[in-house]
């Protein structure tokens, strides 16, 4: 097992998921095929800790990520066998649990007795309810507004805390809310010994995790385009590696047993995706600046990443607050043949004039012609589609306005425009919805706790 | 005219309320032109059906790369959007129907270049 002690010229980092919902063969490969030295389990969307706090509070062993017992399932012998470890935020609301449940599953599969460091304190819901005058980041208003409605509240921590956890010698990292990319910098920061005023390679280790969070995106995932950007074998497209050195050099790379490509393209779609000013990429380690970054192409599938530069982080930690925001109530239905699109927005004009005599009214209601204006909106000039389906969605804190939605536009079927087919079940969605408020670094108090002999 | 999809991809990222939008040139033909003609003036006026702005640009040369950010573009953000794709990642291939002007010599060189392969950079 890895120490800080080690003098290991380079470490290779895996991707065995960059969402909840990513899939999980891939991650059994890089495992097995890899040789990597850590896999690292990206799983927490904005909203995934707020919404697994609250099946916590139906069950304090839960709320961890749904399928985080799968994918260990999955990958724990490949990793056992050739010593990977595990890094992953799929502890999610409930990191303490998620690894007793590891620990039990190990235990089950014969694997025996798996140390794992938890990392928490990134739940500061109790700190905020304290400071109601905390500004919320995406509205100016104060958290005040949404403090009776609150879900969660957890601090994005970033990899110094992740590294020290590595340094008890787990064999599995467990935490809740770390920053995505801070996950792929700690296992560097713990075998290099790398500090917080090391700006360079600490941008190159973010830069690495930036590029790798979003597992098959750099690697020919949300790229191709028949006959004009090209993926050799998208149906196997694996997940992606880093390779990354003391020095701080960086090379992301793929495994010959998948499909998709690793090069310029997919490399510098990645490095710009969500980010806002390239010269100001705030994490909580560094705050990173790409403006001169270059990728080379220096094999097959094999792209160096060089010139990130870093400043020193922010004096704030941001907090991702989770609060329940009413409901959305959506219906769907389906029109074909000539005149379809006016058909189908007759049928939106009737739904809403029913939904207004049922003495139902909604701050916000959406109206779309899926084929026709529902990802890129209407305009003049497109051409109308043979076929479309109306979908009417609407926000509301009444369940029963949300659920009338849906009721009327599948009554459409006999109460509508001539040739309604196809509706819907009416769906209901509770929104669980987030906004951001920055906590002074101090108020953060950051633990570890290790379950197992390391 | 000609259109962005000739000259360049593109990949849309979410935060919040704002999209942004990269648009990555295929030659440094097309680089010159992009940065010349597809203002944040032009990305406001093909995403101003469903955006709200402003729109800011990036310019990243050594990728040879633009950065876009939308504001206001995701109907109240991710976790709470009426929208059906609501994280807009759909919103990368609306920038690539942006026509520019101009037919000279550069931009025909630009549009008519192969397509990329796997595995094979023109850079």
């Amino acid at each position: 097992m890895s120490s800080s002690e080690s003098n290991a010229a380079s470490i290779r980092i895996g991707v065995g998921a960059g969402t909840a919902d990513d899939r999980i063969h891939p991650a059994v490969q890089l495992a097995q095929h890899g040789e990597l030295d850590y896999l690292v389990f990206e799983c927490l969307a904005e909203r995934t800790v707020a919404r697994e706090n609250l099946t916590r509070s139906k069950d304090p062993d839960r709320g961890y990520t749904p399928r985080m017992l799968e994918r260990v399932e999955a990958v724990l012998p490949a990793c056992l066998e050739n010593d990977v470890r595990i890094v992953t935020n799929m502890g999610a609301a409930n990191p303490r649990g998620g690894a007793r449940a590891i620990r039990r599953l190990a235990r089950d599969m014969g694997a025996g007795d798996i140390s794992c460091a938890v990392v928490t304190g990134d739940d500061v819901s109790d700190l905020v309810r304290t400071m109601p005058a905390l500004e919320l980041l995406e509205t100016g208003a104060p958290l005040e507004s949404i403090l009776p409605r609150m879900a969660s509240a957890n601090a994005y921590l970033g990899a110094d805390v992740v590294a020290k956890a590595l340094a008890t010698g787990a064999r599995i990292v467990i935490t809740g809310r770390v920053s995505d990319p801070s996950l792929f910098l700690a296992p560097a920061m713990h075998e290099f010994g790398w500090s917080y005023d090391d700006w360079p390679r600490l941008a190159a280790g973010l830069v690495a995790g930036h590029l790798l969070e979003c597992s098959a995106q750099v690697n020919g995932g949300c790229f191709a385009d028949p006959g004009k950007k090209e993926v050799q074998d998208l149906a196997t497209l694996g997940y992606p590696f880093g390779d990354i050195a003391a020095d701080g050099s960086v090379t992301i790379g793929k495994l010959d047993i998948n499909g998709g490509r690793v090069d310029l393209a997919t490399c510098t779609e990645q490095l710009l995706y969500e980010i806002h000013d390239p010269a100001s990429y705030i994490t909580p380690d560094c705050v990173v600046d790409i403006t001169d970054v270059r990728l080379e192409q220096v094999a097959q599938d094999r792209v160096a990443v060089r010139g990130p530069k870093g400043r020193p982080r922010t004096p704030t930690y941001k907090v991702t607050v989770g609060y329940f925001d009413g409901y959305i109530g959506e219906g769907q239905v389906s029109f074909g043949g000539p005149n379809a699109v006016a058909r189908a927005k007759l049928g939106a004009e009737v739904v809403q004039a029913r939904l207004k005599e049922r003495g139902f009214s909604y701050p916000e209601l959406r109206v779309d012609l899926i084929g026709y204006s529902s990802v890129h909106g209407e305009h003049p000039s497109r051409p109308e589609p043979y076929e479309v389906r109306l979908r009417i969605a609407a926000r509301t804190d009444d369940r029963r306005a949300a659920e009338a939605v849906g009721f009327e536009t599948r009554a459409l079927h006999m109460h509508g425009p001539a040739g309604a087919g196809g509706g819907s079940d009416p769906m209901i969605r509770e929104v669980l919805a987030v906004q951001s408020v920055l906590l002074p670094r101090e108020l953060v108090a950051p633990e570890i706790s290790l379950q197992g002999e390391a | 005219m000609v259109r962005v999809y000739d000259l360049a991809h593109c990949r849309a990222g979410d935060k919040g309320n704002t999209s942004n939008i990269s648009v990555v040139a295929y030659s440094e033909a097309a680089w010159r032109v992009l940065r010349e003609q597809l203002t944040p003036e032009r990305v406001m006026a093909a995403y101003g059906h469903i955006a709200k702005g402003p729109v800011r640009r990036y310019d990243l040369p050594n990728l040879r790369a633009l950065n876009f950010v939308i504001e206001n573009a995701l109907g109240g953000g991710v976790t709470r959007s009426l929208r059906q794709d609501m994280h807009g990642k759909s919103l990368s291939s609306l920038m690539l129907t942006i026509e520019l002007p101009g037919h000279n010599e550069e931009t025909q060189q630009a549009s008519g270049s192969p397509p990329i392969v796997a595995n094979r950079n023109a850079r």
